[in-house]
């Protein structure tokens, strides 16, 4: 196995004739496991009484994919993977340059996103823009900004937290109450609802983060499910399971309005037709501007004392005390300032949705948030974006390929099928990837050149 | 005064006061009382297990002592009770900054971000609590790019200026001794507290290590308490040096004086405390016959 990278020709057909050997085995190994699980079936039938089905046809679907998978893998796959590891460890040194693309991604990623609204109504038209700037584009920027938020807590601090749902549900929660009882504009709610959420952020805190490791994620999990039990059960302010619907949309600063009846009605002012994706169209460029703000403010951040203490923090707690560092208030200023834009998230969910319940804030969406963040590789932006397009765009493409119930039956609902294969996904990725797509570290500080850090020495904290 | 000192001036830095140090039943540090002179290189000894990591962990507050006082006088006369304050404030207030047996970097961060974590209190307080610095004051700018010359200053010293950009994790095992030191010594501190520095370093890494605490003592004043269990190490650059076995002080004095102490070289040669008398004798016999070629 380990000169593939020489093969003649003798070794070739050495390597096939083993590949053929160990596929045959595959196959033996495969029919012996599988000769009673799949082979034979009992049934009741409708006297109760058991029926021997026999499924060699099943057989041998299973025992021919066991032995064609092996020939492959043995043939072809491994020497492949082997060649590509080789060719990538002599070529390593010589790849310094990257790719024109890889070096402005972020610029190129956000000139699309920019015009990707304006794009959809080309192609789909107005109407049918709805889906793929709602169900996709603004879904996908949501998550993208609650990661980036958790990414300041776990990515750069390196502080476990189960329960980052809680502030995104304080955020929605501020908007919602504090617009319909004082009605108060989006534009004021907002940065109020992001410092409600700071303030529970450090309340939480304060007694917390005493606790490391496996403690400070059980008792941030617990967090999030108790602010979702008083959002159930304090029904005289939150009406309880039945949410607070109604919440008024937001405007484009106070100028035009997104109401139909109002005289400064957006469409009506541009002479437009009358049409909810005007709105979207508006919601995904604010959503945008708010996750754009959260990665400039995480950029700048790692940037200066308090982000490099965050950092050190994840690296080595005792060490930072060591060198006066104050890690309580260092924790504190991190799991604020993410808490911070969890509520911004919060408060433009309840936005969009104009509805906000209990049952949007479960620990699910905890767990998804954060897998998105381990996904991406914690404390990188870009991977951390590109494994919430991947997860979250995921589970939506699901939605559309309706064209599985002709092959499973009509009663088949792929989304169902979203969670089994976001835990595939995982595997996968930390298989392959196990620091995630983005492993390594960019540096914040240079004297020469800036060369990123590779995963291998960066540690993911313990508090 | 302590017998064999030749210090001539009375100005101890540090001032450790019936010490003692509990865990469960076992009484790591014993009422131990010591003083560390301003400007010196003093060497705390022992063998293995005596409780010297103990009484840094009490000095640099990491540890609460059941018992004793810990005095730090700053050059401006300023005192601090180490034993009443946390170990963050005992750095960025007393100025007393400490380094670790097994070595604590930032594995993940650079050379060069080491050092400048080390001066998190200053470019806080210069990017006003990163509020300023977020809005891009032109105070904080400057304040970075001072930290970054002080960060160059002492990686120029301890010979890592090559490696600044590399991640703190990937140096050999010397320069990462030299790099924690240097580290410390960006929190600028009064007075350095080294846990066996030397420890696993190759001759030609421990001249270097010594030559860095040499420079360290002349050109920034700091004075320096540094753990060795190697004797050799010590006798080369400590101008005192204190020795602990089984939380105890036995000896005290220069290190000659030390170096000559029956009850030391019982220690380090670990023989049983009834036998100690005869190992004395052994020693006078020795001094005595040495004298005579004299
Ligand atoms: N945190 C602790 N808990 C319990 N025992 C400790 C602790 N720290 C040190 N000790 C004990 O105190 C004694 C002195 O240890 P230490 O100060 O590390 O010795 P030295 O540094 O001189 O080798 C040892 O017996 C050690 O087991
Ligand atoms: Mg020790």
């Amino acid at each position: 196995m380990s000169n593939i990278s020489n093969t003649h020709e003798s070794a070739g057909r050495n390597l096939t004739a083993r590949a053929l050997r160990e596929g045959f085995f595959a196959a033996l190994v495969a029919l012996g496991l599988f000769v009673l699980f799949v082979g034979l079936e009992t049934t009741q039938n409708i006297r109760n009484e058991l029926v021997l089905n026999q499924r060699w046809g099943l057989l041998a679907v299973f025992v021919i994919v066991a032995a064609v998978g092996r020939f492959l893998s043995v043939a072809y796959i491994r020497p492949w993977m082997a060649a590509r590891k080789a060719a990538a460890t002599s070529k390593a040194p010589a790849e310094a340059e990257e790719s024109f693309f890889k070096r402005n991604f972020s610029k190129i990623a956000i000139a699309a996103l920019l015009v990707y609204p304006p794009l959809m109504v080309m192609l789909f038209g107005v109407q049918g823009s709805l889906k793929w700037v709602d169900n996709f584009g603004i879904q996908i920027l949501i998550y993208v900004m609650l990661a980036w938020g958790l990414n300041i807590v776990v990515g750069l601090a390196g502080l476990l937290d189960l329960g980052y749902v809680a502030f995104y549900a304080v955020g929605a929660y501020s908007y919602a109450l504090l617009s319909q009882q004082f009605g108060l504009s989006f534009w004021v709610l907002l940065p109020l609802s992001g410092i409600l959420a700071a303030f529970w952020g450090i309340i939480l805190g304060f007694p917390v983060l005493r606790l490391k490791g496996d403690y400070l994620a059980i008792v941030t999990l617990a967090f999030g499910e108790i602010i979702r039990l008083v959002l159930i059960n304090w029904t005289e302010v939150t009406r309880g399971t039945f949410g607070v619907s109604g919440i008024p949309k937001a405007s484009v600063f106070g100028i035009w309005s997104f109401d139909v009846g109002a005289a400064n009605y957006f469409p009506k002012v541009f002479g437009l037709a009358m049409s909810s994706a005007y709105y979207k169209i508006f919601l995904f460029y604010l959503i945008l501007a708010l996750a754009l703000l959260t990665a400039y403010v995480t950029i700048r951040l790692r940037r200066m004392p308090i982000g490099r203490a965050w950092e050190a923090l994840r690296e080595d707690e005792i060490a930072c005390r060591s060198l006066g560092i104050n890690t309580v208030t260092t924790k504190l200023t991190a799991f604020a300032t993410g808490a911070m834009f969890g509520g911004f998230a919060g408060s433009f969910f309840a936005v969009r949705q104009g509805f906000v319940s209990p049952e949007s804030f479960v620990f699910l969406e905890s767990a998804i948030i954060l897998a998105i963040v381990v996904l991406g590789g914690m404390g990188s932006l870009v991977g951390i974006a590109i494994a919430a397009v991947v997860m979250i765009g995921g589970t939506e493409l699901l939605r559309e390929m309706q064209f599985l119930k002709q092959i499973f039956g009509p009663e088949f609902t792929p989304e169902l099928y979203r969670m089994l294969i976001f835990g595939l996904a995982m595997v996968i990725v930390m298989v392959w990837k196990p620091r995630g797509f983005v492993g390594s570290r960019e540096p914040t500080a240079f004297l020469k050149e800036r060369k990123a850090v590779s995963g291998t020495f960066t540690t993911e904290g313990h508090g | 005064m302590t017998p064999g000192t030749n210090t001539m001036t009375n100005d101890p830095i540090l001032k450790v006061e019936h010490l003692s140090m509990r865990f469960g039943g076992l009484m790591a540090i014993n009422d131990f009382s010591f003083e560390a002179q301003r400007g010196d290189i003093t060497a705390l000894i022992g063998p293995n297990g005596a409780g010297k990591t103990t009484v840094f962990n009490c000095v640099t507050g990491f540890y609460k002592p059941t018992m004793g006082m810990i005095t730090m006088r700053q050059k401006e006369g300023k005192s601090f009770l180490l034993e009443r304050m946390a170990d963050f404030e005992i750095t960025r207030d007393a100025k007393v900054a400490r380094t670790f047996q097994n070595i604590r970097l930032f594995s993940g961060l650079t050379v060069l971000e080491n050092l400048l974590v080390a001066q998190h209190n200053m470019l806080m307080k210069a990017s006003g609590y990163t509020f300023l610095g977020l809005l891009g004051f032109p105070a904080y700018k400057k304040a970075s790019g001072e930290s970054v010359e002080i960060a160059k200053y002492w990686l120029e010293k301890a010979h890592l200026i090559e490696r600044a950009d590399d991640p703190a994790g990937d140096l050999p095992y010397g320069a990462q001794r030299r790099l924690e030191i240097a580290r410390a010594m960006c929190t600028g501190p009064e007075f350095l507290c080294l846990d066996e520095p030397a420890a696993g370093l190759n001759p030609r890494e421990s001249l270097a290590l010594n030559e860095l605490l040499r420079s360290i003592r002349k050109d920034s004043g700091t004075s320096i308490l540094l753990i060795e269990h190697d004797m050799s190490v010590v006798m080369e650059i400590s101008d005192h040096v204190v020795v602990l076995e089984y939380g105890q002080k036995i000896s005290d004095g220069t290190p000659d004086y030390v170096k000559n102490d029956p009850k030391v070289i019982a220690a380090y040669l670990g023989v049983e405390d009834d036998e100690v008398e005869e190992v004395i004798e052994e020693i006078e016999e020795i001094e005595e016959t040495q004298g005579g070629k004299h």
